[in-house]
């Protein structure tokens, strides 16, 4: 079944651990060919001439330019963990590094790999039991639904709206060539392609302008969604400004003060957080910060952390039990706040409630704080807060789908300067417009006959 | 009580061009083979527009012949007028449209039949479908009698309990006022099968000398007439043509239309059938495209013999003296008699996701069915269907594999592969941008394409296949020899191309790159080319087009290649998704509803998502024996 992967894919491989070692995977026939385009070993040899299972000191170049100094280990098919030609690249540069890495070796020519794709190889090439089978399915299935939600939750809505508005755009141009090819005695196309042109050429640009904000990392908002949660005045909006160092969020005594949600993103011992403050939950009669808590609530919904402050200074109440409720099936730290006060809450009494590590805090004092980083940390490194590998790839997926709808588009503009039939226009768009739904998450599906339908006139 | 009761070997019900071409591929693969209609009258019948091909429909016309169907050669035999569409554009969306003589071209068909051996025909209404265990055994007509048969194709078109309606008025009757069936529709059901209701509709025909045709455009057919038949000798096909004629509906049609909205059927809640978003009738066109102010009306002829024309584009259900308005306010129509009114037709057909891609139905070993029961629309679906269903059916019995085309070599392959996995809310036709791989499925290569699949079948003679291997042997030489054969910077060379607006040559350069270049084409460099061989015409404009679209071809074919991985890997019938635990529920579901052959059908159901196909595939290697 080998036979079935003719490209080769790139990853990042393991967790990140910060300012560790980190490796870079490439897996599949080309793996050696697109490493010697980015490695240069120390001794000049390149990785395509060496033995496999040895290991090799030197530097990942692009254009000239050293990356990172790095290993790299050569594995020869079939031994290697999916059964290909693989050349794993360890790096210690930090995640900058092996994001640049991963992009130098995306660009030499490999596919950003699906989620859990190295492991289906692997099992496919027939390197893992049989009796794993079950194991592998779940993990392809759960590692996909996760980099859906991210793919899609962590592109900034502006960058959302822009990429809908090009795929809205090339898809009625579509339509339109298609229709015409359709019902020719009813659509004229003399002009078109000058106006296609112009279209197309506007288009571009704004891939353009993502492609190059990606370089910048302005497309994400990468980080571990981490909403804090908590009755009103439990210290939530003291404890978001104490992470992050600045005053962000605005604190009162006066209970409900917080109405929206106040976003941050933070890092936490290497680890990236986008951390949410939001409104303190409790019945209120005022519309406005009912809307606060109602959004509260979803953003909880959809969190992969939940920082959850209690007010150690007064018993629970029902506000408490409703957030205990909420909260029951997500991954939450417990923070019991203001200990610098006399306590009403024991640890106790919330560890029966809740199947979550509780720990001791005085926002006010900074105390425990060291305490919660070493938490944190220890969940995100053994895998209790979802597959960190996905977080990084994505944008590396989202990279290159943006360039392959860019070469598409590149070469619509050249059938057309070519005098091309207008036919040959809209298979290049219709590649674009299925680069683009990639980074959504939308597959083609009937979008093109709806919209014929929809938007032109045609038929007896 | 005795009955008639009789032996066959296949049983086909219902005559349109389904049941023809399903039929006649039967009978000549040597079954004795009983075709049954409700009128003989009706073989062959054109109830709707006149002509046959059109934008992709005319792929599906030469397709049907390269693998040795009738429809072709039927239309080649009656036409009135032709015309290649989109000429302007690039090849693969060339399509050939033929108006054709409605009356000659349903007798033409019906002496086809008549004398086809191993072929009964028989004017009855079939009741009944006889199956056991699920598997076919025979069928009943609604007195009784007895077909048994070891396969049966049904091509009960829009007949199956057909209601026609315009305003307040409806009859339970087919097209053009003939007999519907009205008990089939409840054996299929007591069988298991799942039916649906889809509506189409028909426009008027009004009397040729009632018309003023100076104030419309006349349409004329082409100079040089390409025949759709692979077999038909083109000097055969020049003949005097008649023309058609364009006209506009316009505001005050529109204004007329929309105060009498609320007595249309389709508005009013009369029509419950689902009808084609590509077919609107003309009030869901004023409706829909409110911004434009008038629509093409083409008035096509219905024949030689015959004072009747076809109204093309404004089909409608509006009430008999809405019509009359709506028509005469149209410029050239003023004082049109209406010979027959438009229609609208209401009719149970199936769900196809119940067929195989053989067209033989998922629980019914032996039954087999094409056309607009599957639910499609247009003569050359029908066709198309048909002979896939009636060469199925004879192979069935054969015990041989199924012919199955796939999306990569026929248009007939993606309409049955859109059909069988996707689902259908309305009749389905087919379009050009369905094919994905349109660059490589063109009517121009048809008989390359698909030649061998009718020879092997046993439809296509020894002669006609081996002069498609020597056409295939002569395009491949001649873009050898024009990649081979070099022009240097002569006079000759040089002024030729300046004569053409091309670019000189700054270096030596081969035939095929000069072709290559947008001004320039194979015919074009003949003149600096003195070695070329005498080729025929369909050997040079395969030439031409190979080396003018190469890269696009290529790309595509790397597509295919892709493609064909996935259609090779087979899905067992008996696979229990319940079993593959990790399949998200959505998937699942549409995978047990579908239950898709291959990787690749299962891809490309709605609500299967790549990770799903992954574990799909980690499931069968696991489960491989």
């Amino acid at each position: 079944m080998a036979d079935v992967y003719e490209d080769t894919i790139a990853a990042v491989s393991t967790a990140m651990a910060p300012g560790g070692i980190g490796i870079v995977r490439i897996s599949g026939k080309e793996a050696f060919s697109i490493a010697d385009k980015i490695f240069r070993g120390k001794r000049g040899k390149r990785l395509s001439e060496q033995e496999g299972n040895t290991i090799h000191y030197g530097w990942i170049e692009e254009n000239g330019q050293a990356i990172d100094e790095v290993l790299a280990v050569v594995l020869r098919h079939p031994h290697s963990y999916t059964g290909e030609d693989t050349v794993e690249i360890d790096c210690h540069g930090g995640i900058l590094a092996m994001n640049r890495i991963l992009e130098a070796v995306l660009r030499a020519g490999a596919r950003p790999a699906d989620p859990g794709e190295f492991t289906k190889r692997a099992f496919l090439n027939g390197r893992m039991d049989l009796s794993q089978a079950e194991a592998v399915m779940d993990l392809i299935q759960a590692k996909n639904e996760y980099a859906l939600k991210n793919s899609f939750r962590q592109l900034q809505g502006s960058v959302k709206k822009k990429i809908q508005d090009i795929r809205e755009k090339l898809l009625y141009e579509i339509a339109f060539i298609e229709s015409a090819l359709d019902d020719p005695e009813h659509t004229d196309l003399t002009g078109y392609p000058e106006k296609l042109g112009k279209i197309v050429m506007e288009q571009k640009a704004g891939i353009e302008k993502l492609i190059a904000a990606s370089g910048e990392g302005r497309l994400l908002q990468e980080g571990i969604k981490t909403v804090i949660l908590g009755r009103p005045n439990a210290g939530k909006s003291s404890l978001l400004n104490l992470l992050a160092g600045e005053e962000k969020a605005i604190v009162t005594e006066i209970e409900g003060t917080t109405r929206d949600i106040v976003e941050e993103q933070i890092n936490v011992r290497g680890i990236t957080l986008r951390l949410l403050d939001t409104a303190g939950i409790r019945d209120s009669s005022s519309p406005v910060e009912q809307i606060g808590i109602e959004r509260a609530k979803e953003q909880a919904m959809d969190a992969d952390l939940i920082l959850y402050v209690v007010d150690s200074s007064a018993p629970l109440n029902e506000n408490d039990r409703k957030i205990m409720e909420l909260i029951r099936n997500k991954k939450t730290i417990v923070l019991l706040n203001k200990n610098d006060l006399e306590a009403a809450v024991k640890e106790e009494e919330l560890k029966e409630k809740l199947d979550a590590p509780v720990i001791s805090i005085s926002v006010k004092e900074k105390k425990g704080i060291h305490q919660l980083e070493t938490v944190i940390q220890e969940l995100f490194f053994h895998g209790g807060i979802s597959f960190n590998d996905e977080i990084y790839i994505t944008s590396a997926r989202h990279r290159s789908a943006l360039e392959a709808a860019d070469k598409s588009l590149k070469l619509v503009e050249n059938s057309i300067a070519d005098g091309l039939p207008e036919d040959f226009y809209s298979i290049d768009l219709m590649d674009a417009y299925e680069s683009l739904g990639k980074i959504l998450g939308e597959s083609v599906g009937e979008d093109l006959v709806n919209e014929i339908f929809s938007k032109f006139c045609t038929g007896k | 009580m005795s009955r008639v009761e009789e032996y066959y070997d296949i049983v086909v019900v219902g005559a349109g061009h389904a049941g023809c071409e399903a039929a006649l591929a039967a009978a000549r693969l040597g079954m004795e083979t009983i075709l049954f209609t409700v009128s003989v009258d009706s073989i062959a019948l054109m109830p709707c527009n006149p002509n046959i091909g059109g934008t992709s429909k005319g792929h599906l016309v030469r397709e049907i012949d390269a693998l040795g169907g009738e429809m072709g050669k039927n239309i080649d035999r009656t036409f009135i007028q032709s015309k290649m569409l989109n000429k302007s554009k690039g090849p693969a969306v060339h399509s050939l449209r033929a108006q054709a003589d409605k009356s000659e071209y349903s007798r033409s068909m019906r002496r086809v039949l008549e004398n086809t051996e191993h072929l009964t025909i028989r004017q009855a209404e079939v009741s009944e479908i006889v199956a056991e265990e699920g598997i076919l055994k025979g069928v009943k007509t609604v007195s009784g009698a007895l077909y048994h048969c070891r396969a049966a194709v049904l091509c009960t078109g829009v007949y199956l309990n057909a209601r026609c309606i315009y305003g307040d008025v409806s009859t339970c009757t087919g097209p053009n006022g003939l007999q519907s069936a009205t008990h089939l529709t409840d054996s299929l059901k007591k069988n298991g099968i799942e039916m649906l209701r889809f509506k189409t509709g028909t426009p008027a025909r009004v009397d040729r000398r009632t018309i003023d045709f100076s104030k419309m455009q006349e349409q004329r057919g082409d100079e040089r007439v390409v025949p759709f038949s692979f077999s038909t000798d083109p000097e055969d096909v020049q003949i005097d043509q008649v023309s058609c004629w364009l006209t506009y509906t316009n505001e005050k049609t529109h204004e007329i239309i929309r105060r009498n909205l609320d007595r249309s059927p389709l508005y009013s809640g009369m029509i419950h059938g689902t009808g084609p978003r590509y077919c609107p009738s003309i009030e869901d066109k004023v409706v829909k495209f409110a911004d434009k102010d008038r629509h093409q009306v083409f008035l096509e002829p219905e024949g030689y013999y015959t004072n009747e024309m076809y109204v093309g584009g404004m089909s409608s259900s509006l009430p008999e003296d809405v019509q009359d308005a709506m028509y005469h306010s149209v410029e050239g129509l003023e004082h049109a008699k209406i010979v027959r009114n438009a229609y609208a037709i209401e009719y149970d057909c199936i769900n196809p996701v119940q067929l195989k891609a053989s067209l033989e139905f998922k629980k019914i070993r032996g039954l087999f069915s094409g056309g607009q029961f599957n639910g499609s629309s247009g003569y050359e679906e029908a066709a198309a269907q048909g002979l896939i269903a009636g060469i199925n059916a004879v192979r069935e019995i054969q015990g041989k594999e199924p012919l199955i085309l796939d999306r990569s070599e026929a248009y007939i392959g993606v309409l049955i592969d859109d059909l069988v996995t996707k689902e259908t809310h309305e009749p389905y036709r087919m379009m050009t941008s369905r094919a994905e791989y349109r660059l490589l499925l063109r009517q121009d290569n048809a008989d390359l394409r698909l030649r061998k699949y009718g020879y092997q079948v046993g439809l296509v003679t020894e002669e006609q296949y081996r002069n498609v291997l020597e056409k295939e042997k002569q395009i491949e030489e001649e873009i050898e020899r024009l990649s081979r054969t070099f022009v240097g910077m002569s006079s000759e060379v040089q002024d030729f191309l300046k004569n053409q607006g091309s670019t000189p040559l700054t270096s030596g350069s081969s035939l095929a790159e000069l072709i290559r270049r947008p001004e320039l084409d194979y015919e074009k460099i003949q003149s600096i080319d003195p070695n070329r061989p005498k080729l025929p015409e369909g050997v040079r404009e395969q030439v031409n087009i190979h080396i003018k679209y190469e890269g696009y071809i290529r790309r595509q074919q790397k597509q295919v290649e892709q493609f064909k991985k996935m259609e090779s890997k087979k899905i067992p019938e008996d696979i229990d998704y319940e079993a593959v635990g990790s399949l998200r529920i959505e998937a699942r579901q549409k995978l047990k509803a579908f239950g898709p052959s291959n990787i690749g059908q299962a891809s490309r159901i709605s609500g299967v998502s790549p990770a799903d196909i992954s574990v799909l595939l980690v499931y069968l290697e696991a489960h491989r024996q």
